[in-house]
């Protein structure tokens, strides 16, 4: 071996050796950091689609993603306290976050901001702020101050015992499978909507150019109902999925959106594989901070939101949009 | 509304005030929050003639908020910390500013909102230095070396808010009669004009930020000196949000909209929050739909349609 | 009289289109010089690369004897060279007299915080601009209220506000009613020579060319294919044919 062979093999040596000290550490950190990057991409995503139809953010899809969390342990309160099996606590999950989707997506999006389309992004940003506002007391008024959990659905599935060289890890099965199962099927579902079906295209094309789409014949404002309807389930789907692992306080609303604003930035506006990425690498940055520099977790989504921005203004995939003069 | 009736209506406010503050010793301590978040949102309404809208300006409060924290335990004279701490702000706002600058709308509005989250989470974690959400409480600081105490220093940081407030309204006035402020506009309705006029529109935008810093410092610092108290809420988006919210509740398009939306909100939120502990937000944001909805102009433009419909009658 | 702007061997290639194809111009000083040929030709590159906003891919562009290339837009402005586009560029917000007197603020450089835009000198200034063009009536309207004949003519008083030596137009009067058209070529020919502006103007009405250049360049495929005084351009049979569109014992009708 030269002498280049021999520095390699001993900058390896020391990176086995912090990796096997380390190694359970980061190991964690990975798997905790995909967990919480699945819940986030969840409400990233559907706050890209919303933004393409839109072209506003909606500050009010993080409380979409708090209901549908708190509707989550709702429905599976009632379903324990009335002797129902407990195994159905997992497709509530998925019902809460119909329901807050079906319910409050039509209702906000037609009592609102229909009404507020031609207005100045600036009022149009604000009003989704007010509800936003709103939002946060409704749900105190509904489930209280207290915290409230839902761990029904991750006790269910038990634990597993990740090997990790000569350790195990014990993981919620919930935490290793479910969360980013789910959140992998609706990015693979969704790619795949938008592409093949026809009512995915659709999508595309008034995201794209509205006025060029309802040139075409399509109905552009139905088809924003759809959107945001379908952006407003996703969020409350990532609510509900991630209600099992922490319970559930006042103020998730507010911690979620700029949270789920960091991996929008980063990913770039109207961007959907984008978000998984950006979701996972803010995801895996906040939770290797936890485990390395605890003080630095909730400075990290932002760090590099920051960073990103500045390099790229607009988002690692997105486009520019040209600006007419 | 003409120069005169503005400032006959500025002086009218200014002295219901103090009547208030008067009557109501209870109220000091708000009406001197609002006056304070008032002055930040003169700042605001500069970039929302631009067409920018900043989610991070609560940044430049908090900058200067524990600025006096620091400060004031090695020298407590209020009337020191005030420029200090506002300098630092504007300071911080010239160095974030030229980078923020390149950045329009969306952009613009994102990376001020990522700033003051960066900055949050460092007041909330770096606990040695800022001791966390448990935040700093200050001395009580002197006003021209006296030493104040009880209605008195409440007194002397109302009437310092209130004074700070005038200045700033009139200067805000004069900058936006100027070619710099004037320009503002233009840079939301045809900034290739102005750069093809030779006139550069970073600079323009970066003139009204670093004012705005300015005077988000000066809020920040009433608000240190009257509660005493900082936490790092006073940099989280949600209070960034607020201002925003003042804003257009007032009424974007004028210097008295920003106070006259400034106290309604404090007033709103303490008297609800003290009869009906979770529905401050809901009854808030309940009044801004309201607003946005059926008076864009704010509650300054419903004023002002209610005097001119006086005037015709 | 002396050349004011001279355009040597410029090129511009935009992937396999030349948008400039070996441009060779003398602007004279005071001339009032039509620039016509069909869509896609490369008038409007042409002004682009002068106001340094193109950069072209060889040759160059001398004014006053000073190299032009390389030059940041905004500087190439404070030589005296403006310009008034197609689509007029005003501040929509602004009333018309704003609009004029936030030209002459960025002319005097006084960019300040303090004194009001409406100044009495600048007022002043402003009123007697709009005077010159016959705005006057419009001052206090607001920029998105005119009709287009009007926000033409605010966009060039605001070019015109720049003391410019070198006006460059782009299509000053499309958009314009047929029944203001002469009315508005007219004021702005008698404003330009009353202060000795020189105009370089694209134009696709034959008749205003007619009625106000004191020579015509005839642009084509990147190149000038025909340079002279507007009786002997607009008659010449090619050009007829190339660039107005009449063929042969057509009589010729008014360009719309």
């Amino acid at each position: 071996m030269g002498r280049d062979g021999y520095t390699l093999a001993r900058g390896g040596g020391a990176m086995m050796a912090w990796l096997s000290d380390n190694g359970l550490l980061l190991g964690l950190a990975v798997l905790d950091g995909l967990a919480s990057a699945a819940s986030i991409f969840m409400v990233a995503v559907g706050l890209n689609l919303v933004f393409g139809v839109l072209r506003i953010l909606n500050v009010a899809h993080g409380s979409l993603y708090a209901i549908g969390a708190y509707t989550a342990a709702s429905i599976t309160l009632f379903l324990t306290s009335h002797g129902l099996p407990a195994w159905l606590s997992f497709p509530a999950l998925v019902v809460a976050a119909a329901l807050v989707g079906v319910i409050l997506g039509p209702l906000i999006e037609r009592v609102l901001l229909k009404r507020v389309e031609k207005q100045e992004p600036v009022l149009q940003l604000l009003v989704t702020f007010a509800l936003f506002m709103i939002l946060e007391d409704v749900q105190k008024l509904i489930w209280g101050v207290q915290p409230v959990s839902n761990d029904t659905p991750m006790r269910l599935l038990g634990t597993i015992d990740v090997p990790f060289g000569a350790d195990v890890i014990p993981f919620t099965a919930y935490q290793l499978f479910v969360l980013p199962g789910i959140a992998l099927f609706t990015l693979v579902g969704l790619a795949w909507f938008m592409r093949r079906t026809l009512t995915g295209r659709v999508i595309v094309a008034v995201t794209t150019d509205r006025e060029a789409a309802t040139s075409q014949g399509i109905d552009s404002a139905k088809i924003t109902m759809l959107t945001f309807t379908f952006g407003a389930m996703l969020a409350a789907l990532g609510g509900a999925l991630a209600s099992p692992m922490s319970s559930m306080v006042p103020g998730v609303g507010a911690s979620t959106i700029v949270l789920s604003f960091a991996v929008v930035a980063t990913a770039g506006l109207g961007q959907v594989e984008g978000a998984a990425i950006a979701a996972v690498m803010i995801g895996l940055g906040r939770s290797i901070a936890v485990y390395l520099e605890p003080e630095l977790e909730v400075v990290v989504p932002y760090l590099i939101m920051v960073l990103v921005l500045l390099v790229r203004p607009q988002g690692l995939f997105g486009v520019t949009e040209t600006r007419r003069i | 509304m003409n120069a005169r009736l503005e400032i006959l209506a500025g002086i009218l406010g200014a002295a219901v005030l103090v009547l208030l503050a008067y009557a109501a010793p209870w109220l000091r301590f708000v009406l001197t929050i609002a006056l304070a978040k008032g002055i930040t949102v003169l700042g605001i309404l500069l970039l929302l003639r631009a067409g920018q809208v900043s989610f991070g300006h609560a940044m430049y409060v908090a900058i200067a908020a524990y600025s006096v924290a620091f400060i004031a335990p090695h020298m407590r004279e209020a009337l020191l910390l005030l420029p200090l701490a506002a300098v630092i702000s504007a300071a911080a706002g010239l160095l974030i500013g030229l980078f923020v600058m390149r950045y329009r709308e969306i952009f613009f509005g994102m990376l001020n909102l990522a700033l003051s989250m960066v900055f949050y989470s460092l007041l909330e974690k770096l606990y040695t230095v800022t001791h966390g959400t448990d935040g700093i409480r200050l001395p009580v600081p002197t006003f021209l070396g006296r030493e104040l105490a009880g209605a008195s220093y409440e007194w002397a940081v109302f009437a310092l808010a209130l004074v700070l407030a005038a200045c700033f309204a009139v200067v805000v006035r004069i900058y936006l009669a100027a070619p710099l402020g004037q320009a503002l506009a233009g840079i939301k309705t045809r900034e290739a004009r102005l750069e093809f006029m030779g006139v550069p529109g970073r600079f323009v935008l970066l003139a009204a930020y670093v004012l705005s810093a300015l005077m988000a410092g000066c809020g920040g610092t009433i608000i240190a000196l009257t509660s005493r108290h900082v936490t790092p809420a006073l940099a989280y988006w949600t209070a960034s949000g607020e201002l925003v919210f003042i804003a257009i509740l007032g009424g974007a398009g004028s210097v008295l909209g920003a106070f006259l939306g400034a106290v309604v909100y404090e007033l709103t939120r303490v008297y609800a929050a003290a009869n009906l502990a979770d529905a401050w937000q809901l009854i808030l944001g309940s009044v801004l739909l309201l607003v946005i909805l059926f008076a864009p102009g704010g509650l300054f433009g419903i004023a002002q349609g209610l005097l001119r419909r006086r005037k015709a009658a | 009289m002396s050349v004011l702007l001279s355009a040597q061997d410029l090129r511009l290639a935009f992937g396999g289109v030349k948008a400039a194809d070996g441009i060779n111009l003398d602007v004279m000083e005071r001339e009032f010089l039509a620039i016509i040929g069909p869509n896609g030709a490369g008038k409007t590159t042409f002004i682009n690369m002068t106001t340094g906003h193109l950069t072209p891919q060889g040759g160059s562009i001398r004014y006053e004897g000073k190299e032009l290339l390389g030059m940041k837009p905004r500087a190439i402005v404070r030589l005296g060279i403006a310009r008034s586009f197609q689509l007029p560029q005003l501040f929509t917000e602004h009333t018309v007299l704003e609009n004029a007197a936030m030209a002459v603020a960025a002319r005097e450089g006084a960019f300040s915080a303090f004194r009001p835009l409406l100044r009495p000198a600048f007022r002043e200034e402003a009123e007697d601009l709009l005077n010159r063009f016959g705005l006057l009536p419009a001052a206090d309207r607001r920029a998105d209220a005119l009709n287009e004949g009007t926000r033409k003519l605010t966009d060039i008083a605001m070019a015109v506000a720049m003391k410019p030596k070198l006006l460059l137009m782009d299509e000053p009067t499309s958009g314009v009613a047929a029944a203001d058209k002469m009315a508005v070529v007219e004021t702005l020919a008698r404003v330009l020579r009353d202060a000795g502006v020189t105009a370089v103007f694209v134009e696709h009405d034959m008749d205003v060319v007619g009625r106000i250049a004191d020579r015509v360049a005839v642009w084509g495929q990147g190149r000038i294919a025909a340079l002279g005084p507007p009786g002997q351009i607009l008659n010449d049979p090619v050009v007829q044919r190339e660039v107005i569109g009449i063929r042969a014992g057509e009589v010729p009708h008014a360009a719309a």
